[in-house]
């Protein structure tokens, strides 16, 4: 198994922690992973992204050229990423925020309306782990109890209260595949 | 947990502590600042010295003044930084001070931009600042080596007197790897009967790289010129991946040397024999093993972030035996796999059209 993904967004979108959590992920479960964040001068609101491999044998380039899947949080890294998408991959769009139509028919579409289904949990700041649920659910890169377990390892207790929230917005975004 | 997930730089940061490291001179700069960060931050939780100098050139002389009185010491930057730093290390060379210095590449010249490069090969292993001089130059591929790679360095740099360097780039110091600290081989600090302190009815120990005296300078010289010649010969490291059959052999170092190995793979696939010969020491070069690694080649290709510099020295090694081909993307753009497969495919055919 070798999935390879670029997620991105608006900076406070929380794509950058989004990778990380299922880099972590993939190291639980004894998996190889890579994590590289795009840097520069970077703002909220400005774009973010990073590129995420989760294999089961050794990485050689961490770099991603044409993601196995693509996860667009915003407009303009829909525009930006959709060309690069590996034939007969996927792509995660935003749908609360992305209004327009995927261009490619060779690739496949999941539309997840993150903002909306985070905002029915109290919290727009869980729109990442809605989506990322829906990955998940759709392509088994690690399971969701994972996700769960790395969270405890990486927050501070002080944050494990957070925990069941996330895992509320896993399962709504699961939900939205069926 | 024996593994955890983290950036290269900040494993940087804790494969010093586990090396004995207590002291750290530096200023932040793009992309290598988590490094320093990271040691303001655990430094104090081990009874370290962390301190953020006013300038570059401040913080390789403090580096110079602590490697003096036989600390373990480390400074860091990326590329402007480095320039600024030549000075002090041609000073520490000139002393025999040892100390490990880390440049995560960005792009140049001047002050480039702030995405990877392999541009600054040059300058880390041919001097890079005035006089005969060479630094231990090591070049780690992954966030696990850029930590195992500390303590080598470090103890390189005791073992012959003398700054080493690692040199990553900035995709290397920014992305995030797992890493184990408990496997990392633990140095032993010998003690550096040579430094400077309490004197304790012993000779005074006096460390300078100045020598007025022409035939003392040159005396001076041939000594370091015959310890470099020393450290060629006994520490050179490379990593070979399916050269042994290999009519066209990559050469590549750091992260670039897996974007080879990729193309490499997908080569393999259709069946052009292919592999990587990657140096692991810059400086010295191994140029004994790329001889052997090209034994059944018919061509060879250099990959860099960089218009060219390192591809110089493998011609320079190769003294002529076979056509050697570069491909590099510079400014902060990487090679991708499919372009690196495709320039092996072009030598290959060019190689199989001479039969």
């Amino acid at each position: 198994m070798l999935k390879q993904l670029i997620l991105a967004g608006f900076g406070g979108q929380g794509v950058l922690s989004m990778g990380q959590i299922l880099a972590q992920s993939g190291m639980v479960e004894g998996k190889e992973v890579t994590w590289i964040p795009s840097y520069g001068p970077e703002m909220r609101g400005g774009t973010a992204n990073c590129a995420v491999t989760v294999s089961t044998s050794p990485i050689n380039s961490p770099l991603v050229a044409e993601p196995d899947i693509l996860v667009a949080m915003s407009l303009p890294s829909l525009e930006k990423f959709e060309p690069t998408v590996k034939p007969g991959g996927w792509v995660f769009v935003n749908s609360s925020l992305i209004k327009v139509e995927v261009k490619r028919k060779d690739i496949k579409v999941c539309q997840v309306p993150a903002n909306e289904l985070a905002d029915e949990l109290g919290e727009v700041r869980t729109a990442n782990m809605v989506m990322l649920g829906a990955i998940l659910a759709t392509e088994q890169i690690v399971s969701t109890a994972t996700v769960l377990e790395a969270l405890k390892k990486v927050l501070p207790s002080s944050k494990h209260h957070l925990i069941s929230l996330n895992a509320q917005a896993l399962q709504a975004g699961a939900n939205v595949v069926g | 947990m024996s593994k955890v997930l983290m950036k290269g730089n900040e494993a940087i940061g804790e494969a010093a502590i586990a090396a004995g490291c207590r002291y750290f001179f530096g200023y932040p700069i793009t992309p290598q600042s988590e490094l320093p960060e990271y040691l303001a931050r655990r430094f104090p939780e081990v009874g370290g010295v962390y301190l953020q100098a006013e300038s570059e050139v401040a913080a390789i002389n403090m580096v110079y003044g602590a490697a003096a009185t036989g600390a373990r010491v480390l400074t860091s930057s990326s590329s402007p930084g480095i320039s600024l730093k030549q000075e002090g290390i041609s000073y520490a060379a000139g002393s025999e001070l040892p100390c490990l210095i880390v440049n995560i590449m960005r792009g140049g010249p001047g002050l480039g931009g702030i995405q990877p490069a392999q541009s600054d090969y040059f300058q880390a292993t041919k001097g890079g600042g005035h006089g005969d001089y060479k630094v231990i130059v090591l070049a780690p591929a992954s966030v696990q080596e850029l930590a195992d790679m500390v303590g080598t360095g470090f103890d390189l740099a005791d073992k012959y007197r003398n700054p080493a360097m690692i040199l990553g780039d900035g995709f290397l110091g920014q992305m995030m790897e797992p890493v184990d600290f408990e496997g990392i081989k633990k140095s032993e600090i010998a003690e550096k009967t040579w430094a400077v302190g309490c004197k304790k009815g012993r000779e005074r120990n006096v460390h300078t790289s100045l020598y007025l005296d022409p035939e003392e300078l040159e005396k001076h010289n041939i000594k370091l010129a015959q310890k470099y010649e020393l450290i060629a010969e006994n520490e050179t490291m490379a990593q070979e991946y399916l050269t042994e059959d290999a009519e066209i052999v990559v050469v590549a170092y750091g992260l670039v040397a897996r974007i080879c190995k990729a193309a490499v793979e997908k080569a393999r696939a259709e069946g052009i024999r292919a592999g990587v010969f990657r140096p692991i020491t810059l400086w010295p070069f191994p140029q004994k093993v790329l001889r052997k690694a090209t034994a059944a080649a018919r061509g060879v290709l250099a990959v860099e972030m960089s218009m060219g510099q390192m591809v110089e020295d493998v011609r320079l090694y190769l003294e002529g035996r076979l056509p050697v081909r570069f491909y590099g993307r510079a400014g902060g753009m990487a090679p991708t796999t499919q372009a690196v497969y495709e320039e092996i495919k072009k030598i290959s055919l060019e190689c199989r059209g001479v039969e």
